[in-house]
């Protein structure tokens, strides 16, 4: 199978223990939803790596351009009153 | 024939199948359509012979000589093999290999999901630990054969002959002899004809939904169970049993 006709990527998540988020664990082919849940399980879950399993079609994912990190992240460099540690904690507070 | 008899050639029968099925399934590593298929098919191939070893060590404990998974599996000849015929065919091209694994586990996820009822503990811890793994296998091998049926023309004429082929073979998996009538009255294993019709319920509604309207039927496949072989066998043998006939005993140093 030549790399122009390959079947739609899709990215994999596994959820280690219910109530923990998922985690990205990597990508693969399949032709459709179904057979990428299958293949995830063989190739992601083999050593009980997982109790749930998402595939999400990788097209589908809308992901940042790594040229706009500095507009986007490097504002929040200056304004570390948005960190809890900047606050001195009251004297009369001893539970928080 | 006594019931631990039956139970030996019953084990023996199972692992027997298990292995050869896992042997072919064993021939596509590396040689899979895609990646991920590959590892796929090869995966079922690994549960068959964790199977198999199951059933081999359970006979060998039964019959009490002293034989172990090993000899069982490299130590016996083409006649003393009891899989069904099915197991030994080709694995042609893709279409036939899941035609194959779609017949072989249907028929056990059925099997399995009795006979982890049996009062034999054997018997049942086995088929319980198996019919998750057939689940799966049955669940891999159905989604293919929908997406090749409702496919493309070429996937669905493709697939449609691939199970025209290989349908006949299915009626091997229901005989029963001596060894299965003795464990029937016995209460240890399932009647197999009882499980013919929810086998053909649960493939007419794999068909229903690849919209392949009907399978030929043609000729009764059978002889395997007495060790009589198709041609293939013969040659499957010598490929993994070859090492251990050279250098008997060899161990890893």
């Amino acid at each position: 199978m030549s790399a122009d006709n390959q079947f739609p990527q899709w990215e994999v998540f596994i959820q280690s223990k219910t109530g923990l988020p998922f985690k990205h664990a990597g990508n693969l082919h399949a032709a459709d939803a179904e057979l990428a849940l299958q293949n995830a399980r063989d190739l992601y879950t083999r050593r009980q790596e997982g109790t749930s399993i998402w595939v999400v079609p990788t097209d589908q994912i809308v992901a940042s351009n790594p040229d706009d990190s500095d507009a986007f992240f490097d504002p929040a460099e200056d304004k570390i009153y948005r960190a809890a540690t900047y606050y001195t904690m009251p004297e009369g507070a001893k539970h928080i | 024939m006594t019931v631990d008899e039956a139970l030996v050639k019953y084990c023996l029968r199972l692992g027997d199948d298990a292995m050869i099925l896992g042997h072919r399934l064993s021939e596509l590593c590396s040689k899979g359509p895609y990646l991920e298929e590959d590892i796929a098919l090869t995966n079922i191939s690994l549960d068959l012979f964790g199977q198999t070893r199951m059933m081999y060590t359970t006979a060998g404990e039964l019959e009490g000589k002293g034989r172990k998974e090993d000899d069982f599996a490299y130590n016996r000849l083409e006649p003393e093999f009891e899989n069904v015929l099915l197991v030994e065919q080709p694995n042609g091209h893709f279409g036939n290999t899941i035609a194959r694994q779609l017949i072989f586990s249907v028929f056990y996820y059925h099997l399995f999901s009795e006979l982890k009822n049996s009062p034999n503990e054997n018997l049942a811890a086995f088929a319980a630990k198996s019919v998750k793994e057939t689940t799966y296998h049955m669940r891999h091998s159905a989604e293919w054969v929908v997406r090749l049926g409702d496919g493309t023309e070429e996937s669905h004429w493709r697939i449609k002959d691939a199970l025209n082929e290989i349908w006949s073979y299915r009626h091997e998996l229901f005989e029963q002899d001596e060894v299965d009538t003795t464990l029937v009255e016995a209460g240890l294993i399932p009647d197999t004809t009882t499980l013919k019709a929810r086998f053909e319920n649960s493939i007419k509604e794999v068909l229903d939904r690849a919209t392949i309207d009907e399978v030929a039927e043609g000729w009764k496949a059978t002889g395997g169970r007495r060790g009589h072989h198709s041609e293939y066998l013969g040659h499957i043998l010598p490929i993994f049993q070859s090492i251990p006939r050279t250098y008997p005993d060899s161990t890893w140093s």
